[in-house]
This record gives structure tokens, sequence and C-alpha cells, in this order.
């Protein structure tokens, strides 16, 4: 009894930190006056109740090490012709291994000097061949690999941080899963489709000079000279769709995106928009020079292996800058300007998982889950008065407490608001009694056997305490588990079935406790006890 | 005093009701399972089977025949439409199979057909959701596990709590993860490994003889299974809102059993020399049962609301809650504390030990 005081003092310091973490979720405290002296953070609601798109994005990393690998074969044979020993272009087997044929054997004890600078590689086997050649069979170290993983990763992430930035996207979350995939996120958006193709497309740029001396009809069959390939080019058909016609290109890319460092949208004489790119000052003397060896050829502008222009060079294009027309709508243009701007994916991404809720969806389920909460709590609330008459009283009291901690915790902690999250809620107004269901009860037992009410009390609620923990903490196991293994929405329910135990706990036994004491201090002793 | 359901002398024999009460559960247990076997399993949402769904709504009394018709020339495979909600809300859940057609596609044709098959009602795409065959599988997998975990640390804390044995439910433990380890090696799929693991499970908890546990757990899939066959004859799809009721109904059930087994412990000590064991469990389930009927009737009240007014996206969830949250505090009474029995008091307390 003398520490009443004291509890009193803490159960009021809670509830005012609650309530001040609670009230500015409210609608319209934050804007007013009182919302200067609140604390910032309020409850964010989840995609499913604000609309918006979530995307599971999975890195295509077999394409990426593809990649990676040629790139350094490139660089192997680059620094071989450097020292004047001269290897085949580097051949990709898989994901760990290159094939590179030395052209003669006796330059062996030279290209394994070279080999040694590159440390990814380590040589796995070497054949000699008919001729004098010499076959090596290299492979990266797994520590190599999961480096490159890591960095092909990473750098996925950033681009698509960096187009979904240009998209202009309020609070977009990104970020990375277990594997190889990436969570995107993206609230309020109402234009899934566009979102999609902006965010998965690869955006490899290239510059090919096409090869106008091919046979086409030859090509479609597979009959090829070597070092050429075959490509489509689109063009715009009367319905706003693409049409595509085969092109054959010359296979070894001139110039590609890497060296771009912006892109914008401009008009045209006739209003048709096209993009324009600026190179860097090495991307803009490789394309001087290109320009100026290639007059009178055409220069074939390729993204992610399909020609969008193909025109004719008429003269040496100094001034670092180049453009793609191809009859594009603004959109079209705005959206290749900006994969452009934003750099290109290390590898393709596949969209694995999509899920886009309309906002109009989003309203109608947080009005019919508050709907359901309010009917429900009221129903609650007039039960467990009518059932145990004051302590009911005190129950639903700590009840509405409850809920505003729950309520102050999930702004507190950042957490989302999901809907599930709100079933959460919705599910620990019909538990959260059950502690002081339990007490009540046990109350009753203790007065039943002849206890005065002070003597009952303090009884049921020693008694009760150790139930309520023990069948509490088993909820939180499931709740830590729910929260382990779940995603997005789950989790959402995890946290506040969480939040919802403890603040239970704390109100039935702590909050409901200081009532009764202070209930019964202003009684004579023997007064009898409404429950 | 307050209301009283319960007269404080109640006395129910619970224990010897206790052979209906287990014919009851098999029968229902059976029921189920028989409509799991005979549907080929449970039928997976898209979250765990991948594929495409398109909730739309239609401003106008319809029935799910016209949308079907509207739809029917829609060039998509397994083309299913459901009805979402309640009949008043006119919500409908347009679902493919699709793995190679992009979502702008489905989105383009389900527009198309409705428009010029719906007699110019208006309609709105509410939702779209594409889930890839291989999230699909992994997100099953997932929930399994979920569900497996959250018994397995149950039955260690029960153990250690109730029977004070935490060193033995330690070394079940570690006794079910080699045994998960070992199965796992065989490469079955993951369902066949959760049963799997669950009979190893009880199998430990029985050879242990940790009695509480082994109550608990029992309650636990029985829940569970009789969930998840009244929605297989329901209908209902699973999916992942439907595994966390399923937790939550983990949750609750065990919670209500732990109330109980509370008191059989506390009346075990008390007088465990003038009772019998089945005489102590019945005063017991008589002692709480007004606690369990209250709370009970409180959640459902709640759940109830949220199952009539909560909309579409959460009805099958609170369907889910309802029948769990019944079939928790009926397994808490008949189901785990009977089990107790079966086996008696299996180590006693320290406590006791020093007393006797």
């Amino acid at each position: 009894m003398q520490s009443l005081r004291w509890r009193a003092i803490i159960a009021l310091i809670v509830l005012a930190t609650g309530l001040a973490y609670m009230l500015p979720s409210l609608p319209g405290v934050k804007e007013s006056a009182l919302g200067k002296f609140l604390p910032g953070d309020s409850v964010s609601l989840g995609l499913d109740l604000k609309g918006g798109i979530y995307l599971t994005l999975g890195v295509d990393m077999v394409t990426a090490m593809d990649n990676n690998l040629a790139r350094l074969g490139d660089d192997l044979k680059a620094a071989s012709r450097d020292q004047e020993v001269f290897v085949l272009r580097p051949t990709v087997l898989n994901e760990s291994q290159i094939e590179v044929v030395l052209l003669k054997s006796e330059q062996k004890e030279a290209f394994e000097g070279i080999i040694k600078d590159f440390s990814q590689f380590s040589v796995e086997e070497s054949n000699p061949l008919d001729g004098g050649k010499e076959k090596y069979i290299l492979s990266i170290s797994p520590q190599y690999r999961s480096d490159i993983e890591k960095l092909t990763m990473e750098q996925a992430i950033k681009t698509i941080r960096n187009r979904i930035d240009q998209f202009g996207v309020a609070e977009p979350d990104i970020r990375k899963q277990q594997g190889n995939r990436i969570q995107v996120q993206l609230p309020g958006l109402q234009d899934p489709e566009r979102a999609i193709k902006i965010i998965g497309q690869t955006a490899h740029l290239e510059f090919k000079m096409v090869d106008d001396t091919a046979d086409v009809k030859k090509a479609q069959q597979g009959i090829l000279a070597p070092g050429r390939e075959l490509s489509v080019i689109l063009h715009k058909l009367p319905n706003g769709k693409y049409g595509e016609t085969p092109i054959v290109l010359k296979k070894d890319s001139v110039l590609t995106g890497e060296y771009v460092t912006d892109a914008k949208v401009l008009l045209d004489q006739w209003n048709t928009p096209y993009v324009s790119m600026t190179f860097n000052t090495r991307g803009g003397a490789i394309f001087t020079n290109l320009t100026g060896e290639n007059v009178n050829k055409r220069m074939a502008i390729v993204l992610d292996g399909k020609v969008y222009s193909a025109p004719a060079i008429r003269e040496r294009i100094s001034g670092g800058r180049a453009s793609i027309t191809g009859q594009f709508t603004r959109e079209e243009a705005r959206d290749l300007a900006v994969v452009l701007r934003a750099g290109s994916l290390p590898a393709p991404v596949d969209i694995l998982e999509q899920r886009s809720v309309g906002p109009s969806l989003g309203q109608e389920s947080i009005d019919n889950g508050i709907l359901s909460a309010l009917i429900g709590m009221a129903a609650v609330l007039l039960f467990m008065v009518v059932y145990y008459g004051f302590a009911g009283l005190v129950a639903d009291v700590v009840l509405c407490i409850n809920i505003m901690l729950i309520m102050a915790g999930l702004a507190a902690f950042g957490a989302t608001l999901t809907l599930p999250g709100i079933a959460g809620i919705i599910l620990t107004i019909g538990m959260a009694v059950d502690a002081n269901v339990i007490i009540f009860e046990r109350i009753r037992e203790e007065l039943r056997r002849g206890l005065s009410a002070t003597q009952a009390v303090s009884e049921g609620y020693g008694r009760a305490t150790l139930t309520i923990l023990d069948a509490n903490v088993t909820t939180i196991i499931a709740a830590v588990i729910l929260y382990q293994f779940g995603t997005g929405p789950v989790r959402g329910f995890a946290v506040t079935l969480t939040l919802g135990i403890i603040t239970s706990m704390f109100t039935a036994i702590f909050v409901s406790r200081i009532l009764f004491d202070l209930y019964l201090k202003s009684r004579a002793d023997n007064a009898k006890l409404s429950i | 005093m307050g209301l009283q359901i319960i007269k404080p002398d109640t006395k129910i024999d619970f224990i010897g009701l206790r052979k209906i009460a287990y014919l009851a559960s098999a029968i229902i247990i059976l029921i189920g399972l028989g409509s799991l076997v005979i549907k080929g399993g449970p039928k997976y949402g898209i979250d765990f089977a991948g594929g495409m769904i398109v909730q739309v709504k239609i401003d106008k009394d319809t029935n799910i025949d016209v949308v079907k018709d509207a739809v029917r020339g829609v060039d998509l495979p397994g083309l299913v439409v459901q009805t979402l909600g309640l009949d008043g809300d006119h919500e409908y859940m347009i679902r493919t199979s699709s793995s190679n057609i992009s979502s702008e596609d489905v989105r383009a044709k389900v527009t198309e057909a409705l428009s010029s098959n719906l007699d110019g009602a208006k309609f709105d795409i509410q939702r779209l959701e594409m889930v890839g065959p291989k999230v699909g599988a992994d997100l099953r997998s997932k929930a399994l596990e979920a569900l497996f975990y959250a018994v397995l640390l149950i039955a260690v804390y029960i153990s250690g709590r109730f029977e004070q044995r935490w060193t033995v439910a330690a070394i079940m433990a570690a006794a079910l993860a080699g045994g998960v380890y070992g199965i796992g090696l065989l490469g079955l799929e993951m369902g066949w490994l959760i049963i799997a693991a669950l009979v190893i499970t009880v199998g430990l908890c029985w050879y242990l003889k940790l009695n509480y546990a082994l109550g608990a757990v029992v309650a636990l899939i029985h829940d569970v299974i009789i969930t998840v066959g009244i929605f297989s004859i329901l209908g209902k799809e699973f999916d992942l809102t439907i595994i966390a009721a399923l937790l939550t109904i983990i949750g609750y059930s065990l919670n209500d059993t732990i109330i109980v087994f509370d008191r059989i412990r506390e009346n075990t000590l008390a007088r465990r020399a003038n009772s019998s064991f089945a005489a102590i469990i019945n005063m017991s389930v008589n002692q709480t049962l007004s606690r369990t009927i209250m709370t009970s009737a409180t959640t459902l009240m709640v759940v109830f609301c949220l199952f009539v007014l909560g909309g579409s996206v959460i009805h099958d969830f609170a369907l889910a809650l309802l029948i769990g949250v019944g079939v928790g505090t009926y397994s808490s009474i008949f189901v785990a504390s009977p089990i107790l029995l079966g086996f008696g008091p299996s180590v006693l307390p320290e406590k006791e030990k020093v007393e006797a």
C-alpha cells in the first residue's frame, strides 16, 4: 500500500508518454498547435491500406557472372596482347570457368605469369592442342564469386533506387532480401505497369556498327559471317506498338552506356520527342573518332539487345552528344531517359512477385477495420461492465489504455500498420481482457473462501500473475516466430500482437491493480467489492 | 458480485466425458482429412501456388454467374472466378495460373472483357497480385517452417516451465533437430518433413514423459488440423494470412491450455495426498471454466465483428480465427487435460518430492 503512490506515478508517466506518442497519429493533430510539442513519429500505413505496389525482384546472377567472366576474359586478352602474348578470345564455359587458347605454346611461361597478375583466376587445367596451341581452363575462387555476387546486388539496388528517385515516388522502400532478391515497395503509386517497366529494364546501352553488306535473308537462316549477329530494329506501328525488322550488326560494341553522363528528352522540328545523351570526356573522344572513321556507314543504338535506331553517320560528330530517335511518345522518351541516366543494371532482373493495391480498396479496408474494431470493442466494454460491475469498469479503463499504448508503441517504433496488423489489434481487444478475467475470477474465488476484499484482491493478483505470464510468454513465442518467418503484412501482424501482449500485461497486472487499491483505500476495510 | 454464468460449485465430470470428446474430435479430423485427400491436398492461394489474381468490385447488383459469363471468353490459362467477402459487396476474384503472361496483359484482358460484357456496369480493379512459382514455393516452405518451430519452442518452454525439466527439454530439441536434419537428407518435400518432425516431437514428448508438453502439443496439432480440415471442406484457399491465423490459433489455444495446466499444477502441489489425479484435473478444469468461457466469449465477439464487418480482404482470416478460437477452447478442456491423465504426473516437481 505504501508503494501505491510510486506505482501511480510510474503508471502516469507511462500513460503520458503513450498519449504523446499516440496523438500525432490521429488525423489533424500533427497540424494543430499541439502538434509542435509532440514527437514527430506517427503510425505509417502499409501498402495494403494506402494502396501502392509491392515487388520482389530476382537478380539473374547467372547472367551477371557470365558478363563478369567475359569482361575478365577480355581484360586478360588485352593484358596478354600488351606483352605480345597472343590468345584467342576467351569463352565463358560456365558460371565459374573460362577457356582461353594460347596460340603459341612456347609462350606458356609468359602467359602463366600474366595469369598470376589476375588473382581472381587459378589454372584448373592446361592441355596442348594441335598446331602448337595450348588450351587453358581458368576458374575463379568461390571468394571472388561471392564478392561479385555481393557487388552485383549492391549495384542493382543502387541503380533501382536511382531510377525510382527520378520517377518521383514519395517514401519508396528498397531492400535486399535473402538470396538474390530485392524487395521494392512504392506506396501510393497508381501506374504499376510503367513502374515495373522502368525498374525491370536492364538498360544495357551499346553502340554497334551495322553490316549493310550482309544478306539478311541468309542471316535469318542462320548463315552469318564471323563477328556478325542478327538483331531486330524496332519501328512504331500505327496501333502504337512496336514492330521488329531484322538487321545484321557487327558483334563488338564500339561504345557502351557506361560513358553516358546525362540523358534528357528534347523535341525535334516536327515536335517528336527524342532522347539526347551526353558522354563523359573519354566517351566523347571515342564517339568523335568513331564517327570520323565511319562516315556514310550506319551505327545502331542497341538497348537490351534491340536496335532503337540505326542512323547513317553523315559527318564526324564532336562535342560528346548522341541521340536516340524512335518515334517515341513523350512518356516513353522520358522513361528511356530515366533509365539511361540511372545507369544499367548489372544483370537482368525478373519480377518474381508483384502486388498492387488500388487506393480505394485501401481506404475501404481502413474504414471496415476501424468500424469492426469499434463495434467489437463496444461489445466487449459493455459485456465486462454487465458481468463484473465495478471490476468490469476497471477492465474497460485498462483496455482503452491498452489500445492507446499499442498505437503509441507502433508510432514510437516506426512500425507499419497493415491490414493483418489491424486484425492483430482487434484480436488483442478480445484477448486483452483475458488477463483481467483471470484475475477477477481468482478474486471471486478468494472472496468465496471468505477473505476480505483487500486480502482477496492481493491474493488474486498474486496467484494470477504467474498464470498470466506463462500464458503470454507462449503467445509471444508464436509471435516472434511469425515475425522471423513472415514477410510484409504477416510481420506487421506479429509486431502488433507482441506489442498487444506486452501492453495488456502491463495494464492488466499493474495499472488495474492501482485502480483496485485506490478504490479499496477510499472505503472502509470490510467494504464489499463489486466484482 | 456481478453476474455468474458458471456457478462456483459446478462439478462437470470432464474426464468422464473424454471418450465421447475423443470420438467427436476423431470424427471431425477424419472428415477434414478425408476432404483434403479427396481434393488432393490443401487448395493453395497464389501466395503459395503462384499465379495471378485480379480483384474487382462492381458497382451494381451482380452475381457470380454474370461475372463468370463476362470473362468466359478471356484467353487465360486456368481462369477461376470466386466471390470475395459477403454477398452484398459484389467483389470478385479472378484468378489465373498464368506463368508466361505479363500482369499488364492480364489487366488489359480482364478490363476489356468486363467492360464489353457487363451491360455497362461500372467496375474497379482494386488489386492485382502476381506471385512467381519459385517465390510461391519458398513462401510455402517458410510458412510450414514457422508453424513447426512455433510448436517445437512451445514444447520446450512448457516442459521447462511446468516440470522443471529444462535439460530433458533441451535434449528433446537437440534430438528433434538431429532427426529433422536426418530426414531432410532424404530429400522429402517440406510438407512431409513437417509431418515427420511433428511425429518425432510427439514421440519424444511421450518417450521422455514430458506430459504437459505432450498434452499442449497434441491439442495444438488437433486445433490446426481441424481448422485446416474445415477450410478444406468449405473450399477456402490457403494463403499467407491464413498461416498468420493458424499461428494466432496456436497462440490462443496454448494460452487456454496453459491456464488450465497452471491450475492443475497448483492443485497437484496443494493436495496430492487425498485426491486422484483425475479428480484434480476435473476440479481444475471446473475452477477455470468460468474464465475459459468469459475469455472465449469476448474474443469470439470481437472476431465475429471482424468476420462480418472487416471487409473482403480480412474475411477468411477472421473465419479461420472464429473456427480456431472455438476449437482451441474446446481442446484445452477436452483434449489437452485428459491427455495428462493418460500418462499421470510423470516426474513430480522437486518441492513435491521433498514433502512426500
